[in-house]
């Protein structure tokens, strides 16, 4: 009774270990159904997920154009302070003072990627860019702004 | 450290050692301190708070709408659990519901969420048990869960995916078909996973028997989720209290029987199951309609106390707001189910040797983030 107890375990256990070495064997000798993925180096063409949140970005028309109109939403939406507005008092042509941004200044090293900002935009200003590589060697070279220089709104955004 | 009355060693031969907190089995920074006789454990201290970072005062300070994403921080691999939770009592204050679509998003969100946290438990497992090869068995299935995240939230492991009244945005078109894939990617798997680390003489050997676990222990610690599952105690939230939606998908609770390790591994593993399931009932029933409510601008909730409880990957997190009446709430409180599983931690392993302590550990599942918030 007590050999055949302790053979007994021998075998079921010799038998677990062969089954999950015949599961690894498999894989071994079937190197097309193994998955590894490597660092995306391919840049020219590599696809991001189209909603992938990368860092905030502010789209420019050919004519250098933005839809940003200095609201701050994004600024009271943003839950780290990653966002400051600083806005101006532009004369449009016909005398009339209007508020316009003068600079947009996104610091990436606060940003949590939250989306907060985008969804709070009233005039789709700001998106989200799918770029992942934000390694610097200076903290102050993430502070960026965000509208170019001499850009302008464009027509017809409220 | 000073000696204090604690450190000195009573009996003959007793003598202390620190685990962590940069040790890897211990997951994280979790620093216990071990009393102990050659090698069997007489007494454990788990030594909290080199990852504290005053969450929940954080989360007093932003807005309703601002504060979810916080969350995410805590239990990060259940982070989209945790963002439901927020936002559920949240919606509890404003007494809005979301919408019936929103509803089933998120509970299909919440159920990958739970497949992804308990996929890189099992590597994990194995890992501190000496096993490698689950590992990347695991990280395999689990890499095509994240890409349905990436692909409808934005985001991998911090999605920010849940508001008030709500998702954040609508499924991608691609997301059913995923899911399906995934279904049936997982289902053949499972085998695979039984195959190489459930059957497996060197684990069982190590789980079985080890790290007991009583009922009643589990219940006067507040253990939750599985930890407490595995002695059999049934405490899942959402077959007793039911969000979102839960009462109307049919699934088992998985109870164990003998409340050691290898028991809350197979409640875990039997889980994973269940959560396909649950899938599978919802992904070709989502409702047509809006993912959002519609919401104001400021949220601010009415004058009391709310509290909203889920179930994580872990256990019970437990959610409760004390709102005056302003924009940002007056008090937060956070009852996260590692704390409690971990302060079980000195019942399961006294008694035990010092390698069945990486077992038991392992199999608790601990996420230090959330044990410190």
């Amino acid at each position: 009774m007590f050999l055949k107890e302790y053979f007994g375990t021998i075998y079921k256990s010799v038998k677990s270990l062969l089954s999950g070495m015949k599961l690894t064997g498999y894989y071994f000798t079937h190197p097309q159904e193994i998955q590894t993925e490597e660092y995306p180096d391919n840049r020219a063409t590599l696809k991001m997920f189209d909603r992938f949140k990368g860092e905030v970005v502010m789209p420019h028309d050919e004519n250098n154009e933005h839809r940003c109109t200095g609201c701050q939403a994004c600024e009271i939406a943003c839950p780290n302070g990653t966002i400051k507005v600083i806005t101006k008092q532009e004369v449009q042509a016909d005398g009339k003072k209007k508020k316009a941004i003068d600079v947009f200044v996104y610091h990436l090293e606060l940003c949590t990627m939250c989306n907060m900002c985008v969804t709070s935009c009233p005039s789709d200003a700001i998106k989200m860019a799918q770029t992942f590589e934000h390694s610097v060697y200076d903290k102050k070279q993430l502070k960026k702004v965000l509208n170019k220089p001499g850009s302008k709104i464009m027509e017809g955004v409220e | 450290m000073s000696l204090l009355g604690e450190d000195i060693v009573t009996g003959k031969g007793e003598f202390v050692i620190n685990i962590g907190p940069q040790h890897p089995s211990t997951h994280g920074v979790l620093h216990l301190k071990v009393w102990l006789d050659g090698e069997t454990i007489n007494k454990i201290q788990p030594h909290l708070g080199y990852i504290h970072r005053s969450i929940e005062k954080m989360s007093e300070c932003l807005s309703y709408r601002n504060f979810i994403y916080v969350t995410s921080r805590m239990d990060y691999l259940s982070a989209h659990i945790n963002n439901q939770a927020c936002a559920l009592a949240v919606e509890k204050g404003l007494q809005i519901e979301a919408t019936p679509r929103g509803r089933v998003i998120r509970l299909l969100m919440a159920e990958l969420t739970r497949l992804q946290s308990h996929l890189l438990w099992w590597g994990c497992t194995g890992l501190d048990l000496g096993a490698v090869t689950p590992f990347f068995y695991a990280f395999r299935e689990r890499e095509a869960i994240m890409d349905i995240m990436d692909e409808t939230c934005g985001a991998r492991l911090t999605m920010n995916y849940c508001v008030p009244g709500g998702v954040m945005y609508d499924v991608h078109p691609n997301f059913q078909k995923r899911v399906k894939d995934i279904i049936v990617q997982l289902r053949s798997r499972f085998d695979e996973y039984d195959q190489l680390l459930t059957g497996n003489v060197i684990f069982e050997q190590r789980t079985k028997g080890v790290g007991y676990l009583s009922p009643e222990d589990a219940v006067s610690y507040g253990c939750t989720g599985a930890t407490a599952r595995g002695s059999g105690v049934s405490c899942d939230i959402r077959k007793w209290f039911p969000y979102d939606g839960y009462e109307n998908v049919q699934f088992n609770e998985i109870l164990g029987k003998t409340g050691d390790c290898y028991d809350r591994y197979m409640v875990r593993m039997a889980e994973m199951k269940e959560s396909v399931n649950i899938i599978e009932q919802l992904i070709n029933n989502i409702p047509e309609g809006d993912f959002q409510a519609k919401t104001k601008m400021v949220l601010k909730l009415a004058k009391g106390e709310y509290y909203q409880r889920v179930e994580t990957a872990r256990g019970e997190l437990g959610v409760y707001i004390v709102s005056d009446g302003a924009a940002s709430p007056y008090r937060i409180k956070y009852r996260s189910p590692n704390f409690s599983n971990l302060s079980a931690l000195e019942v399961m392993a006294k008694g035990a040797k010092i390698g069945d302590l990486v077992a038991i550990m392992s199999t608790i599942d601990l996420v230090i983030p959330d044990v410190d918030r």
